[in-house]
């Protein structure tokens, strides 16, 4: 009886070993902390994902406080035109600034609700009328918004979005790696127990699969019928399971002849019984390091076809889809590209930096 | 040897025999046709049309005559390139996508192998720890990130290289997209080299060549021919990887290959387009995977006797 009880001696080695792996365990904190951050992210940030601010399109990365000196003076241009007043004088205190609006007509008092409606300002104060309502003073709070990574091309935060998109990507990986994960089980495990002509022709027919263009069927699928959220979890899915029929029927081959399936047999517990409580938990370990390398590459095929304009669809999106907008616009905005590539590359390498240290972990020849 | 490269073509036909039948009832079960512009034609036009192309025709006959005409080698007329064959098309684009892909491969087996020899003769050296994170780093570099940041590098600060368009396959137009598809599979060969290069390293017979003094050049020649075997099993695969992979790599970078053609094929419903690029691709996917077996057979003999 080990000191823990109920967990096995392999699992807790495995467990012991993977911890010394500081590259592998790095990568898991870094995956915990980017999933972390788009599960929670979002709300944090202080901007919707779809709140568009027309006066600050495609600000670079940064942490100063918007909109800054550079910016608003144009801005208040704008505004003082859609207000069909002139800005006579222009003082700023503090956070606070002192605009003299003037109008032959007379400035109207209700356009003064463009200055919040930008979301730059807050709700102006009027202090001064002059000329009888043909000059106003108006003080009114400078909003201080923060977009770290920028803005895009309609003025939307790019962190919020990234994190947004992430959640997508994240679960469009795991939801498809996971079809793929249970197909491939089921089938690997099947293949491998029962044998002989069966398993012959379940393998063959899974080399034929190998042989086919699958990405070229996945894209006629979804150029041919509408792209869908579904659809695409079905077609990825159906690429992806090979490997893993692969793995899991190498294992249970090996297993079959062992003393604990025979005796289950002689014991007359049906195959689904035996297969379901004998073979498929003694191959979780090869399972687990597949199923960890598949994760990226469901994630990889996703961001391709969102890339294509052929997986997720506005106003979702995806990884992929803010690295299509960003590639777009690249030469006027290359943060566009940058903020989303990069978590997505980071999450990609994370993702295979723990496989490559789990199949070390459960190496049984290893140390 | 003969017979197993005949039994092997042979058994191919069933599996191009499926991608026909998929691909041609996927793309006719689906809404829309060839023939829907943005304005729409006059019913009696489109009529003509439609006779003429036999699309009118039910659709079992339609796929039985386009059986017929495979197996006379006519791959039909291109819908949305005016008079011309899908024949005329492949013969220009698989030139374009042959060249990539084989250069390509060659550039990527050349960094990847050479990597994976240099990490698993000196573990834990740097080339060895450069791999543990490299591998994983090239694995994660989608293409359709590498290549915008490749051009902006390139094409756009340095002007070295043009930014895309074939030129007529002129070297410099080449530079970018083959290094674009080769990145990521540098990673995999390497990894995949280390791995089954260090475990033949360990082998009895390598452990006794070496005990009895030969020189290490030797062994390790003796060793990398049993090593080599999974890397060359996997160039099967990896070649169809590259074939797909230069779908995005052509549209970014605007070369006139096969890839290209298949996704301006699907998205102009041009029907035998899409088939005879798809047909092409299993195609060269099963003659490639062949190509592989048969050389780990000549680099294992102990395969041959199970082929």
């Amino acid at each position: 009886m080990t000191p823990t009880g109920s967990v096995p001696r392999p699992a807790r080695r495995a467990v012991l070993r993977f911890a010394r792996e500081r590259t592998a365990v790095a990568a898991l904190a870094a995956l915990v902390l980017v999933a972390l951050a788009c599960l929670v992210g979002p709300g944090l940030t202080g901007h919707d994902p779809e709140r568009a601010y027309p006066d600050l399109r495609q600000l670079p990365a940064g942490l100063t406080a918007q909109p800054d000196a550079e910016r608003l003076g144009p801005a208040l241009e704008r505004l003082a035109f859609r207000m069909r007043a002139r800005l006579d004088a222009v003082e700023r205190a503090g956070d606070t600034m002192r605009l003299t609006l003037a109008s032959d007509a007379g400035v109207d008092r209700r356009s003064l609700i463009y200055l919040p409606r930008s979301a730059l300002f807050g709700a102006p104060v009027i202090l001064d009328e002059r000329d009888g309502g043909r000059g106003l003073v108006v003080a009114v709070p400078i909003r201080r918004l923060h977009f770290p990574l920028g803005t895009d091309i309609q003025g939307r935060d790019l962190l919020t979005r990234c994190l947004v998109a992430g959640r997508i990507s994240l679960a469009i990986g795991l939801a498809a790696s996971l079809v793929a994960l249970l197909i491939g089980v089921a089938y690997g495990a099947t293949a491998g127990f029962v044998g002989g002509a069966v398993d012959a022709a379940m393998m063959r027919g899974v080399d034929v699969l190998y042989a086919l263009p699958f990405v070229f069927f996945v894209i006629l699928l979804l150029v041919f019928f509408r792209p869908s959220l579904p659809l695409m979890l079905v077609a990825i899915a159906a690429v992806e399971w090979l490997d893993m029929a692969r793995v899991v029927r190498a294992v249970t081959l090996s297993l079959r002849e062992r003393d604990f399936v025979r005796a289950a047999r002689a014991l007359g517990l049906g195959t689904p019984r035996i297969l379901l409580h004998h073979i498929v938990p003694n191959t979780l370990g090869p399972v687990a390091v597949t199923a960890t390398l598949l994760v990226p590459q469901v994630i990889l095929l996703e961001s391709f076809l969102s890339f294509l304009g052929l997986g997720v669809q506005e106003p979702q999106t995806s990884w992929g889809v803010l690295i299509a907008e960003g590639a777009r616009s690249i030469e006027a905005a290359p943060h566009l590209l940058a903020a989303p590539a990069a978590f997505l590359i980071a999450t990609l390498v994370a993702l295979n930096l723990i496989g490559d240290g789990l199949a070390d972990a459960l190496d049984p020849r290893g140390d | 040897m003969i017979r197993f490269i005949l039994r092997r073509l042979l058994q191919a036909v069933p599996t191009l025999l499926a991608v026909v039948t998929v691909s041609f009832f996927l793309m006719r079960l689906a809404p829309g046709g060839p023939f829907d512009l943005e304005r729409p034609l006059a019913p009696a036009a489109m009529e003509n049309l439609r006779r003429v192309y036999g699309l009118d025709r039910p659709l079992l006959a339609q796929f039985g005559s386009y059986l017929a005409a495979l197996a006379r080698g006519d791959l039909g007329p291109s819908f949305s390139f005016r008079d011309q064959s899908v024949l005329d098309l492949i013969a220009r684009g698989l030139p374009v996508s042959a060249t990539l892909g084989a250069l390509a491969l060659a550039l990527a087996t050349v960094l990847g192998v050479g990597l994976g020899i240099a990490a698993a003769l000196r573990r834990g050296g740097f080339v060895d720890r450069l791999l543990g994170v490299g591998a994983a780093l090239t694995l994660s570099l989608p293409s359709f990130v590498v290549a915008p940041l490749l051009q902006i590098a390139f094409g756009l600060t340095l002007r070295w290289l043009p930014l895309g368009g074939w030129g007529d396959g002129a070297p410099s137009h080449l530079v970018l997209p083959v290094v674009t598809l080769a990145l990521p599979q540098v990673g995999a060969l390497a990894r995949l080299t280390r791995a089954s290069l260090a475990e033949a390293l360990r082998t009895q017979p390598i452990r006794t060549m070496r005990s009895l003094g030969l020189p290490p050049a030797r062994v390790t020649r003796h060793a990398l021919r049993g090593a080599l075997l999974p890397v060359v099993a996997y160039l099967g695969p990896l070649a169809a990887a590259l074939l797909t992979g230069s779908v995005v790599v052509e549209t970014i970078f605007g070369l006139p290959g096969i890839g290209r053609y298949f996704v301006e094929g699907a998205l102009n419903r041009d029907y035998t387009l899409v088939m005879g690029t798809v047909l092409l691709v299993a195609g060269l996917v099963i003659l490639l995977n062949l190509a592989a077996d048969l050389a780990c057979a000549w680099l294992d003999p102990r395969l041959r006797v199970s082929a």
